[in-house]
This record gives C-alpha cells, structure tokens and sequence, in this order.
C-alpha cells in the first residue's frame, strides 16, 4: 500500500481577473518523483508557492505528511519537512557557498535568538554544510561566494540548500532553468541518485529530463490539471499533445 | 590579529586612540573645546551604529531613527524634571521606554516594505515630535533644563567629571561596537542578513523572519536611546529637535557615508559628518563670499561625491578589493 506525502484539494489562486490556479486537486505518493508539465503562464510556480506557503490560497486544502497544513506559514511548512527550490536562482550572493547550506540548516536547528556566539565558526552547522555541499559537487567551491559561482553551479547550491535538512518532499521550480544540455544533464542524474529517498514535486519544462525522472506526470493549462498519468500514458494522451506537447 | 593589521584594522584603531587620547592632548594644551567636539561626535557614533545594524545589515531603511535619541533624552529630562536623579532609575527608563516604543513602531513598520517602511517610521517618529511639542509641562518646543546629570551613586564616577563623562561615552561607543561585532556574526545576525537580501528564501527555508527582524529594531533602539541618555546628559539640555526627521536624515548620512554594513564605518561616518559639520562654518571669505556661512555648499556635494564614487562610503577606502556592486 502506498501513502500519500501530499494531498491537494481543490487550491484555487487568482491575481485580480486571472485565475492562476483554478481548482487544482493532486495527489503525490510518498517516494515518487511527481512532474508537472505546462506551458508557460499555465500556474505552475504559483501552485509551488502556494504549496510552499508563500502565497496565501483563495481556496482549497493541503494535507502533507497527515497532516493538514492549509493554515500553515512558510515557516511552518518548511520546519514539517516541505521544501522548496526556486525557479529564479535565490542564493545568499554575499555568503559564501558553504555558509548559504550553513544557514538552511541553521533554519531547522532550534531558535535563533543566539546573538553573541560566532555562527561561521560553529562546527553544529559547517559540518553538515560541508558534506551537502560535496553531495552535489561544490565540494571544493565552499569558500566561493555564492554571487561568483557560475549559474549551473548557483542551480546545484539552490538544490543543496533545499536538501540540507533532509526535507520528506522537495518542491522543485524548473531546477534546470536556464542550463545548457551537459549542466542539465548532470543535474538529471543528481535528482536521479536521491530518487526514492525524497519525494518530488518536480516542474521542468527539460521534456527528456522530465520523461527520465517522472514516475507520474500531471499536465497544468491555464491552472486545471488536464490529465495525470504515467510518462507513456501522457506521451500518448491526445488532448496532452493537442494542448502542450503538440506546441513544443 | 591579521584583520586588525588590515588597512582597514589599522584605520579604526587610530580612530579609537584618537578618541581615547583627545582629552589628555587637550589637557595638556589647556584646551576644552576638542573634548566636548569629539563627546558628541561619537554620541553620534553610538547612534550610528545603532542605525547601521537596522539599515545596512539588516535592509531595514529607517528614517525615524532619531525618535530614539529624542526617547531617550526625554527619559532623562522628564525624570530629572521631577527631581528623580537616579542614573540607575534613568537607565531603566531609557531601556525601557525604547523598548516600548521600539516594540511598537516596529511592529507597525515591520509589516510594510521599502517606501512604505521609510515613510512609517518617519511618520510615527514625526508623531513623537509633535506630542511633546504639545506638552507645555515639558517646555513644548523651547525644550526641557536638565540641572542635574544622571547619579550613579558611586563615589569613584561621577558625569560631573568631565573627563568621567567623556569616558563613559566612549567606552559605551566600544561597547556598541563590540555588541554589534558579535551580533552580526551571530545565528541572529544570519538571519538579519539573509532577510535583507531576500526575505522570502528565508522563509521558505523556514525562518519566521518578521520576530527577527523587530527583535533587531528594539535592538538598535535600545542602543540609540542609550545615546539619546549620554546627549542629555552632555548638553543638560533635551528639545524636540533631538527627534526632528532630519536628524534622523543626518544619522543616515553619516551611516551611508562611512560605509552601510561595515562595523566601523558609521564611527567613521559620524567623526567625519560631525567634525565637517564644526570646521565649515568656520571656513574664511573669499572674495567678499562668506564661505563658512554658506558652508553647506560645500557638505552637501562632499556627501555627495562620497556616496557616488565609493559604494561603501569611507569604509571602502581601507577594503582591499572593491565592494561587490
Ligand atoms: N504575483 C503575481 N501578480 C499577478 N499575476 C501573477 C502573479 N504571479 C503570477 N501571475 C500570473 O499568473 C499566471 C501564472 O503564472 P506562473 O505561476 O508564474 O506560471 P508558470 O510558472 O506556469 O509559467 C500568469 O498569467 C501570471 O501572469
Ligand atoms: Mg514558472
């Protein structure tokens, strides 16, 4: 029997006439890598922030881990183990690569009302720093300041930060935006090597990167889920290419 | 002990010496008038600093920060005026009024952002303002007398010393200093931080950052009213200038002139805005115009070039490599 991570109910968005997201019922298992695919404009980085807590819902219900988190902050969610990266790169660019995951951790460990002990120096959050930041290849980029790395590689910091607290479910917006083919390719085995150890929410418009990963695919068009299926179910739906693939 | 050789390490211990020197060089050349320049430049400081932690650490563009030096001198000019001459009770008064009023301005101006953040808390600092020019009891806008100092009733310190009062100020600058070092590079200083530069990502990484960041702004309050309480005690004398909202424009200057979110640079900031502000009036006529009456055409463009060619104001004199743009 398998068991849902996340449980969306009818999460509706509107920006004053536009309906952004318009009814959006999902169900994610816990494990999988769930996509969502959609032209541009469709709402899927909406429905990631509202997810995410960021953007408050209209309307509708989430339930994650069991529990129901439609009132919850962004805070809140995250400190429940829901993560999320970002379409535009939000990386600390004064902070150093290592000091960016230091501070994602710092988010998961206890208050921060700590004003008087040095944090740069504080082995409780560096540690672990370090080692996330070899996991996805800055290993030796860690005293690098996050706004001189290369974008590929401020793409693989955003992802570290968001796997630093060992989220249940990571909410990725396009994490191959912007990339050439062989940093999205390295991007894809990554995302392939943690499969199965987190569940995903993974939005990409990389089509081959999506049919790689995806155990399930949900298509979104002008904010309504049109199908949800397998990689080859979708592939073949014929209202899926009329409406998107068709158009790529 | 590499960062104190730096240029930059170097440059702020001479300010400091400079500091901590003055009164014995003016002692021994019989002057009193350095003294009392160089008090007041690093109240100034004090305040400063207190600014620079909201302003150039943690993004929080406050133009009403002068509300604090004006809290903060009134606690004690309002406490004296009933003949209460505790320094202990007038502490607590400062500490706590700011707190207070640091509490609920930011709470207020905390849930709004750029503009709007700037223009509320000039507005409620102007609110201050002209509730205590409406209160005859307290000299309304002619300011309140202090005839008595704040007495610690310690035996060895006395603010009737002058060079007791001078020391006060500057260690409590050190002190300021010392704080602000420690916080910044704090837990709490990372978040203050990484708000400012995007607030949303530290949410989304599971910060509750608005407890944070008022938490800071009492902060800074509490430390600038602290300065509002030496100014009193300085000038034996509190008006509702001290909260005026271009005080608290001049406080801003002097942080982005000696370099937002350095540590030193509001010292630097405050030493030099005070310092040019006493020299250029004094400046001589040329050709029939008097310079140093009209001497803030020479301050405003100075402050002017400073903050168009250097980034991080004075500070980034003494940086080795430029400041990232
Ligand atoms: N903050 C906002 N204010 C107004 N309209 C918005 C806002 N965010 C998104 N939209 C609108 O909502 C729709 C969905 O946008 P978005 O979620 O960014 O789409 P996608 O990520 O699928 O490209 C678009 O029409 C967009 O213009
Ligand atoms: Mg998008």
């Amino acid at each position: 029997m398998s068991t849902v991570m996340l449980e969306v109910k009818e999460l509706r968005k509107s920006f004053g006439g536009v309906k952004a997201t318009d009814g959006v019922s999902l169900e994610v298992i816990e494990g999988e890598v769930h996509a969502i695919i959609g032209p541009n404009g469709a709402g899927k980085t909406t429905l990631i922030s509202q997810l995410s807590g960021l953007q408050r819902s209209d309307g509708g219900s989430t339930v994650f881990a069991g529990r129901d988190i439609t009132r919850l902050s962004a805070p809140a969610r995250s400190r429940l183990g829901l993560a999320r990266t970002f379409q535009i790169t939000s990386v600390f660019h004064d902070f150093t690569a290592l000091q960016n995951v230091a501070l994602a951790i710092q988010a998961h460990s206890g208050h921060s009302f700590r004003f008087l002990k040095d944090a740069s120096s504080d082995q409780v959050l560096t540690e672990p720093a370090r080692r996330r930041l070899a996991d996805v290849g800055l290993g030796e980029r860690a005293d690098i300041p996050a706004g001189d790395l290369a974008h590929g590689e401020q793409r693989q910091l955003e992802i570290a930060m968001a796997l630093a607290t060992d989220p249940k479910m990571l909410l990725l917006d396009e994490p191959m935006a912007g990339m050439g083919p062989a940093d999205s390719a390295d991007m894809t085995s990554y995302l392939k090597s943690i499969k199965g150890q987190v569940t995903m929410l993974l939005v990409e418009h990389d089509m081959q990167a999506v049919f790689q990963l995806a155990d399930r695919i949900s298509v979104l068009v002008y904010g309504r889920i049109i199908a949800t299926g397998d990689p080859q179910s979708i592939r073949s739906n014929k209202e899926v290419r009329e409406a998107y693939l068709g158009e790529d | 002990m590499k960062q104190l050789m730096s240029a930059k390490g170097i440059f702020a211990i001479s300010v400091v010496l400079l500091c901590a020197l003055v009164p014995l060089i003016s002692a021994a050349l019989d002057n009193t008038y350095w003294p009392g320049v160089f008090m007041r430049a690093m109240i100034w400081a004090i305040a400063a600093i207190s600014l620079n932690l909201i302003l150039g650490y943690g993004g929080m563009v406050s133009f009403g920060h002068a509300l604090f030096l004006g809290v903060g001198g009134y606690a004690v000019g309002i406490l004296a005026y009933y003949e209460i001459d505790s320094g202990w009770i007038h502490l607590f008064a400062v500490l706590g009024s700011c707190a207070i009023i640091g509490l609920i301005v930011g709470a207020v101006s905390l849930r709004t952002r750029g503009v709007y953040f700037i223009m509320i808390t000039m507005a409620l600092s102007q609110m201050m303002y002209y509730l205590i020019i409406s209160i005859d009891e307290y000299g309304s806008d002619d300011g309140l007398v202090i005839y008595n100092r704040s007495d610690f009733g310690l035996s060895f310190f006395s603010l009737d010393n002058p060079n007791t009062l001078y020391y006060t100020i500057f260690f409590c600058m050190l002190g300021a200093l010392w704080l602000c070092a420690r916080i910044v590079g704090s837990r709490f200083g990372n978040v203050i931080r990484g708000a400012a530069s995007n607030e949303t990502r530290m949410q989304a990484m599971g910060f509750p950052t608005y407890r944070y960041r008022l938490t800071c702004f009492v902060i800074s309050g509490l430390i600038c009213g602290l300065a509002g309480m030496l100014s009193a005690n300085v000038e034996s004398f509190i008006s509702p200038d001290a909260l005026h909202w271009t005080k608290s424009g001049e406080l801003i200057f002097m942080v982005v002139l000696g370099g937002m979110a350095t540590l030193f640079g509001p010292v630097a900031g405050a030493l030099v805005f005070w310092l040019l502000s006493e020299f250029l009036p004094q400046l001589p006529e040329i050709n029939g115009f008097r310079l140093g009456e009209h001497w803030h055409l020479i301050f405003g463009p100075f402050l002017l070039l400073v903050i168009i060619f250097f980034r991080r104001g004075i500070a980034s004199l003494f940086e080795r490599e430029g400041a990232r743009p």
